[in-house]
C-alpha cells in the first residue's frame, strides 16, 4: 500500500509541478493546491500505514495509529486553505489592476 | 573591566548619548560637551608614559568569544602608546577647532557622533591585540571615514568621494582578513605578540608570503600609498577639521602602525623590504610631483600628505633591514630608520594638522582655497600667514622646527642602507637615496607655493571686496598649539626620543636592545652628506619655483586616459555593468524560471546526495495490504490529476481539483485519520466555492501559450521532482533508526485529559503551534481583505 501510495504522490508532485510551471496564474495556483495534497499524502504515508486503529482512546485499547503525522497535517491543511484564499484573491487583484493573467505579461519593469 | 577597555569604549558610549541629550543643549554647547572625552582621555594616557618608558607594557584579556580564540585583548606599548596619545590629542585640538569652524546650523549632532565612533575604533585598531578585534575596528574606521567625507551629502563630490575611499579601503581590510585568518592557519592564535614569539616556527610555511602580501594590501589601501592613493585627495571633500584629523593625522596613519607592527613578524622578508621600501619611495615622489601642479590648497596638502606617507612607509621599509640581519654592534644603526619613521610620524601629525587648519581658517574667511583667485593675504591674516609659514618651512625640512630633524635622519637612513649587500641592495640601492632626494625638492617647490602664492603678491580684487579679517582667536588656538609643538620638538627632541620612541623601537625590534637604539638627537652634526642634500634641496627648488612656468607641461605629456583615476573610474562603471548585466539575466521577472531554479536545485541538491550516498533503497515487504476499491481510488486520483493537466474551462480544472481533494478525504478515512477527512472535507468544499467564486472576475482559462520545446523540458522538470519525492518518500519509509515519539502523546487522557489524541496534541501538547496557526489564518484573511477592499489604483498609476 505504501509504494502504492508513494507512486500516487509521485504523480501529483509531476501534475503540481507542470502546472505551477505554467503561464497561467490559475494552472499556477491549482498547481499549489494540487503539490498540497501531495504533501499531506506524504506526510501521512512517512509514518506508516493502517498501523493500528484510529487514534480514539475512548474506542479501543489500541495500538493505535500514529497520531502525531494526523496533527501534522491537520495543521498543514488549515494553513493550505488561507495561502490558497489568498493566493486567489491576488490572482484576483492582479488580473483585475492589469487586465492580464499571463505570467509572461506580468513581468516586472525593465529597469526592476 | 579595565581602564584600558574604558578607554575604546568612552567614546562609543559618548557617540551613543549625544541624540540623547542634544535637543536639550544649546547647539553651541555640543561641542564643547564632547571635547571633555578626547581631553580626559589624553591625560589618562599621559599617566602611562613613565610606566611605558620604562620598558613596561599594559595588557587585559576579556574572553569574548573564547571558543574561537578571538578575545577582546588590550595591549598597551610604545607603539600603541604613540598612536594613542596622537588620536586623543589630536583628536582633542581638532574637536576645539570645529567648534569655531563649523557653523551652528550644520548637523552638529551627526558631526560629532561621527568623529567619536572614528576616535573610539581608532584606538581599538591600536590597542587590540587580537587580530579579529582590530579588523572589526579597522573596517569601523573605514565606515566613520565615510560618514565624515560624506558630511555633506548633498554634494555630489561628497558621495563620490566618500565611496571611492570606502571601496579602496574596504577591499584591502578583506585582503588583510585574509592574511590574518591565514596567520591564524599557520600559527594557530590570533593574537599578535603570540605570532610574533612564534615567527620562527611559522616563516617557513607556504602561506608565509601571500600572508604577508595580503596584510600589506591593507596597509597601503588604508595608507594611500601608491597605486591606491587616489582616494585620499578626493577625501578632501570632507570638512576640513576631518581632514585634519583623519586624512592626515590618524587614520590614513593606521597603515604605518600596521607595518610597524607586523614589522618583527614580517621583517625579515626581503618581499617585505622591497614592498615597503618601494611603494613608499614610489609614493613619495608620486605624491610630491602631483602636488605641485595643483590648485586647490586642499588638493596640495592631500598629495603632500599621501608623499609624507609614503615617506615614513619607505624609512619603515629601510628599518625592516635590520630585522633580517639580527641583532649586532653592525646592524643597529639600520633601526634608525625605523625611528626616523616614529618621530617624522609625529612631526607629520603637528606640521600637517596646522597646516589643514590654516586651509580651513583661509577658507573660512575667504571663502576659496584655489590659489589662482589668492594672494596677499599676509597682512590681512598675519597669525594664519605665520602658521603657513611655520608649518611649510617644517614640512620642506628647514630649520628651526622639527621637519628638518626628521628629514635629515630620513636622508642618512636612505644613504646608509647603499652600503648594504643583501637583497641586491647593492644593484639598485643607489636609486634609494635618489628618489628620496628628489621627492624633497618637488616637497620643497610646493611648500613654497603655499606660502607664496597664498600670501605673498597682491590682493586680488574680488577678495578685497570681501573685506576679510583674521579669524577669531578659537580657531586659532588648535593650530598655535601645533605650531608650538613644531618648534619644542626642535630645541628638545631628545625628551620625545627617550619617553615616547625609545619604547616604540622596543615593540618594533623586540630582540634588539632599546638603549642602543635610541640615537641622541642633534641639529647640528657637522657639514655632513645629509645637509649637502638639503642645502642641494633649498637651491634646486628655489630655481624650480622660480622657472616653473618652462617645465610645468611635463604634467600634460601623460594621456588623461591612462592616469589612475581614470582607470579607477573604468572599472567600477564596467563592474557595475557586468553584475547588472548577469543580474538582469536570472532576475527576469518571469516567475516560472524562478521556479525552475528552485526545482532544479531542489532535484541536483536532494537527489544528488541521495545518490552520491546511494541511499535510495526499496523494502516493499512492510507494506500494508491493499483492498481493490483503495486500487480504484488511486486509479481514480491519477486519473483525475492527468486530466487537470488537459483541462479546457476552469469549471473542469477546478471540479477535478475538488475530485483530488474528496479523495485524499477518502484516503484519510481508510487511513485511520477521522479528523483528517472531516477537515479536509470541509476545506475542500469552501475552496471549491472559493474558486468558483473568484473565477466570476477572472479570465477564462486559455490553453497554455509556452512553445512546444518550453513544455517538453517543463514535463522533465516536473517528472524529475515527482520522481524524486517518490524515490524519496520510499527510501525513507519504516525508517526505524530512532524510536518514535508518538507513543508518548497515547498517554492523553492522563496527561491533557482528553481522548482524542489528535486533538489533544493540537489543543494542548502542541498549543502554541496552533495559536500561530490561527495567526497564519488571520493574517491571511486581513490580506484577503485588504486586496478586496483596496480601491483599485488607476490603470496610469497601476503601472508604477
Amino acid at each position: 500500500m505504501e509504494s502504492l501510495i508513494m507512486i500516487l504522490i509521485g504523480v501529483l508532485v509531476t501534475v503540481g509541478t507542470y502546472l505551477i510551471l505554467s503561464r497561467n496564474l490559475i494552472r499556477v495556483i491549482l498547481g499549489t493546491a494540487v503539490l498540497s495534497h501531495a504533501v499531506h499524502l506524504l506526510i501521512l504515508t512517512m509514518g506508516g500505514l493502517k498501523k493500528g486503529v484510529v487514534p480514539l482512546l475512548s474506542q479501543s485499547e489500541g495500538p493505535f495509529t500514529d497520531a502525531l503525522p494526523q496533527a501534522l497535517i491537520l495543521t498543514a491543511i488549515v494553513i493550505s486553505f488561507a495561502t490558497t484564499a489568498f493566493l486567489l484573491v491576488l490572482a484576483y487583484r492582479t488580473y483585475k489592476t492589469n487586465g492580464s493573467d499571463d505570467l509572461q505579461e506580468l513581468r516586472g519593469m525593465s529597469d526592476e | 573591566m579595565t581602564i584600558e577597555i574604558a578607554i575604546i569604549l568612552t567614546p562609543f558610549i559618548m557617540a551613543a548619548l549625544i541624540p540623547l541629550f542634544y535637543r536639550r543643549l544649546q547647539r553651541s554647547f555640543i561641542g564643547w560637551v564632547v571635547l571633555v572625552v578626547p581631553v580626559s582621555l589624553f591625560l589618562i594616557l599621559t599617566t602611562y608614559i613613565p610606566h611605558i618608558a620604562n620598558g613596561k607594557t599594559v595588557s587585559h584579556t576579556f574572553e569574548w568569544i573564547p571558543s574561537f580564540n578571538i578575545n577582546f585583548t588590550t595591549y598597551i606599548d610604545g607603539l600603541s602608546l604613540i598612536f594613542s596619545l596622537l588620536i586623543t590629542g589630536v583628536g582633542s585640538l581638532v574637536i576645539l577647532y570645529s567648534n569655531f569652524y563649523l557653523s551652528m546650523k550644520e548637523s552638529l549632532h551627526h558631526f560629532y557622533c561621527y568623529l567619536l565612533l572614528f576616535m573610539g575604533a581608532m584606538l581599538g585598531v591600536v590597542f587590540s591585540d587580537n587580530l579579529m578585534v582590530l579588523y572589526a575596528f579597522w573596517e569601523l574606521t573605514s565606515v566613520s571615514s565615510f560618514l565624515l567625507i560624506a558630511f555633506w551629502h548633498h554634494r555630489k563630490a561628497s558621495r563620490a568621494g566618500a565611496r571611492k575611499s570606502m571601496t579602496i579601503t574596504v577591499s584591502g581590510g578583506v585582503a588583510m582578513l585574509v592574511g590574518f585568518l591565514m596567520l591564524y592557519t599557520m600559527s594557530g592564535t590570533f593574537s599578535i605578540r603570540e605570532i610574533i614569539a612564534d615567527v620562527n616556527q611559522i616563516s617557513e610555511h607556504a602561506l608565509f608570503i601571500p600572508a604577508l602580501v595580503l596584510i600589506l594590501l591593507g596597509a597601503f589601501t588604508k595608507s594611500a600609498q601608491f597605486p591606491f592613493h587616489i582616494w585620499l585627495p578626493d577625501a578632501m571633500e570632507a570638512p576640513t577639521p576631518v581632514s585634519a584629523y583623519l586624512h592626515s593625522a590618524t587614520m590614513v596613519k593606521a597603515g604605518i602602525y600596521l607595518v610597524a607592527r607586523f614589522t618583527p613578524v614580517f621583517g625579515g622578508e626581503m618581499v617585505w623590504f622591497w614592498a615597503v621600501t618601494g611603494v613608499g619611495l614610489m609614493t613619495l615622489f608620486w605624491g610630491s610631483f602631483n602636488a605641485v601642479r595643483q590648485y586647490d590648497l586642499k588638493a596640495i596638502l592631500a598629495f603632500s600628505t599621501v608623499s609624507q606617507l609614503g615617506l615614513i612607509m619607505s624609512l619603515l621599509g629601510l628599518g625592516s633591514a635590520a630585522v633580517h640581519l639580527g641583532y649586532s654592534t653592525s646592524s643597529i644603526i639600520y633601526t634608525q630608520a625605523t625611528f626616523a619613521a616614529l618621530f617624522h610620524l609625529i612631526n607629520h601629525s603637528t606640521f600637517k594638522g596646522a597646516l589643514f587648519m590654516m586651509v580651513g581658517i583661509v577658507d573660512h574667511e575667504i571663502g576659496t582655497r584655489d590659489i589662482r583667485r589668492l594672494g596677499g593675504l599676509m597682512s590681512i591674516l598675519p597669525f594664519t600667514f605665520t602658521i603657513a609659514l611655520i608649518g611649510c618651512f617644517s614640512m620642506a625640512g628647514l630649520p628651526p622646527f622639527n621637519g628638518f630633524l626628521s628629514k635629515e635622519m630620513f636622508f642618512a637612513a636612505a644613504v646608509t642602507i647603499t652600503e648594504l649587500d643583501i637583497f641586491s641592495i647593492e644593484n639598485i640601492g643607489i636609486f634609494i637615496p635618489i628618489i628620496a632626494w628628489v621627492a624633497s625638492i618637488l616637497t620643497f617647490v610646493y611648500c613654497v607655493i603655499i606660502v607664496s602664492k597664498t600670501f605673498f603678491g597682491k590682493i586680488k580684487p574680488d577678495v578685497a571686496e570681501k573685506n576679510p579679517h583674521e579669524a577669531p582667536f578659537g580657531m586659532l588656538i588648535s593650530p598655535f598649539v601645533l605650531i608650538g609643538l613644531v618648534i619644542t620638538i626642535f630645541f628638545f627632541p631628545n625628551i620625545l626620543g627617550e619617553y615616547i620612541l625609545r619604547p616604540a623601537m622596543a615593540s618594533v625590534y623586540p630582540t634588539f636592545p632599546v638603549a642602543e637604539m635610541t640615537p641622541h638627537i642633534h641639529a647640528w652634526h657637522g657639514f655632513n652628506i645629509e645637509l649637502y642634500m638639503t642645502i642641494g634641496v633649498i637651491v634646486l627648488g628655489l630655481l624650480l619655483y622660480r622657472y616653473m612656468k618652462y617645465w610645468i607641461k611635463i604634467y600634460r605629456i601623460f594621456p588623461q586616459y591612462w592616469t589612475l583615476n581614470a582607470m579607477y573610474e573604468r572599472i567600477i562603471s564596467s563592474s557595475e555593468n557586468m553584475s547588472e548585466n548577469m543580474t538582469k539575466r536570472y532576475m527576469n521577472g518571469n516567475l516560472m524560471h524562478y521556479f525552475i531554479y528552485i526545482y532544479i536545485s531542489f532535484v541536483v541538491i536532494v537527489a544528488g546526495t541521495f545518490l552520491l550516498l546511494e541511499a535510495f533503497t526499496w523494502n516493499p515487504s512492510l507494506d500494508a495490504p491493499v483492498e481493490n476499491f483503495e486500487l480504484l481510488l488511486i486509479f481514480v486520483m491519477i486519473f483525475a490529476s492527468f486530466a487537470l493537466l488537459f483541462a479546457k474551462s476552469r469549471i473542469t480544472a477546478v471540479l477535478l481539483n475538488g475530485v483530488l481533494g474528496y479523495g485524499i478525504a477518502f484516503f484519510f478515512v481508510i487511513f485511520r485519520a477521522p479528523d483528517l477527512a472531516l477537515t479536509q472535507l470541509v476545506v475542500e468544499s469552501v475552496t471549491t466555492a472559493l474558486y468558483l467564486l473568484c473565477f466570476k472576475y477572472l479570465a477564462e482559462l486559455k490553453p497554455e501559450q509556452s512553445s512546444k520545446r518550453v513544455k517538453v523540458s517543463n514535463g522533465l522538470i516536473s517528472i524529475l521532482v515527482g520522481s524524486t519525492v517518490t524515490l524519496i518518500g520510499l527510501a525513507v519509509i519504516n525508517y526505524e533508526k530512532f524510536e518514535s515519539i508518538s507513543t508518548y502523546f497515547e498517554d492523553s487522557y492522563k496527561l491533557a485529559g482528553g481522548k482524542n489524541i489528535v486533538n489533544t496534541i493540537l489543543g494542548d501538547f502542541r498549543a502554541f503551534d496552533t495559536m500561530l496557526e490561527v495567526v497564519v489564518l488571520f493574517i491571511a484573511g486581513l490580506g484577503v481583505y485588504t486586496l478586496i477592499k483596496l480601491k483599485a489604483a488607476k490603470k496610469g498609476d497601476a503601472d508604477t
